[in-house]
């Protein structure tokens, strides 16, 4: 393979991170209290802004940082991060309403 | 065009990609430190969440305050400087050097470009009498954000680091694993960002 032929930004890459910008403006919105006024819809809010966070946070690491080539311990190291703290946080956040 | 990389590697330098299948990006060194600075963070995070739950009205008020705008606009520049970042390493990987270092050059604007906005936000805290021991939630907010900003500050040194390597003649395998260890850090910063962001500026 000669290198020129090498894309330097494949579409996968641009199109996660276009989800990544999207899910941002996403989030922006509903966190600035559109739509979700009472106290029960804040909290359904909030937590799937977190959750969103989360999944990002997914597609930085197996994209961004390569782990979807890593080896499998390192990429189960991550995944178990990404799932633990996520479920922590989301229950922090509920325990504290 | 004068500058390629070496794809056989030297004989003391590991393979540039020794098997896409099981490669590591970068030294293993710097995964150890991720995942016990994730940890950190997550504690911090953890913690943040304990105690806004005990002072639920003085937390709400206080975030009140915040600029979404500001958190959102620095979440996107860091998004799109991991973009150049991917650009980068793949720039130096193919011997594609200028076209690396512009997208690096990228990477450093969105670095120093989120510097601006925190100075501005941070700035307009402290005119209004805000400093971290104002309350629990100004505590959190200037100790997370500015942990953050110092590891930003670091990755700015990483990418400069990252620079220098897109001048070298001849890059060999153990080049392109330094560069490929200053990406994961820097898509790190990016990462914990990530976090910061809904945590301080969302949650309701």
């Amino acid at each position: 393979m000669h290198s020129s032929d090498t894309k330097l930004l494949t579409p996968r890459i641009l199109v996660v991170w276009g989800v990544l910008v999207l899910a941002t403006v996403v989030s922006w919105y509903l966190g600035t209290d559109h739509g979700f006024s009472s106290k029960d819809g804040q909290s359904v809010a909030t937590s799937i802004v977190l959750v969103v966070a989360f999944v990002k946070i997914r597609f930085i690491g197996s994209d961004f940082m390569e782990l979807r080539h890593a080896p499998a311990g390192l990429r189960r190291a991550f995944d178990a991060w990404v799932v633990v703290v996520c479920l922590t946080l989301v229950g922090f956040y509920l325990g504290g309403q | 065009m004068s500058t390629t990389i070496d794809e056989r590697p030297a004989a003391t330098a590991p393979p540039v990609v020794p098997d896409a299948r099981t490669h590591v990006p970068g030294e293993i060194g710097i995964w150890v430190f991720i995942l016990l600075d994730l940890a950190t963070f997550a504690a911090l995070f953890a913690a943040f969440l304990h105690d806004r739950g005990g002072d639920a009205e003085l937390y709400a008020a206080s975030q009140a305050k915040l600029s979404q705008d500001f958190g959102a606009l620095n979440t996107l520049i860091l998004l799109t400087s991991s973009l150049l970042v991917v650009a980068g390493v793949r720039g130096i990987r193919a011997g594609r050097l200028r076209e690396a270092r512009l997208a690096l050059y990228g990477a450093v604007a969105c670095a120093l470009a989120f510097c601006v906005v925190k100075v501005f936000e941070w700035g307009g805290k402290f005119a209004d009498d805000i400093t971290p021991t104002t309350n629990g939630f100004w505590e959190y907010y200037f100790g997370l954000t500015g942990i953050h900003l110092f590891h930003l500050l670091i990755g700015l040194g990483v990418l400069t680091f990252m620079l220098r390597r897109t001048r070298k003649a001849q890059l060999t395998g153990a080049d392109v694993a330094n560069v490929e260890t200053g990406a994961s850090f820097w898509h790190m910063v990016d990462l914990i960002w990530i976090v910061i962001f809904p945590l301080l500026y969302l949650a309701h």
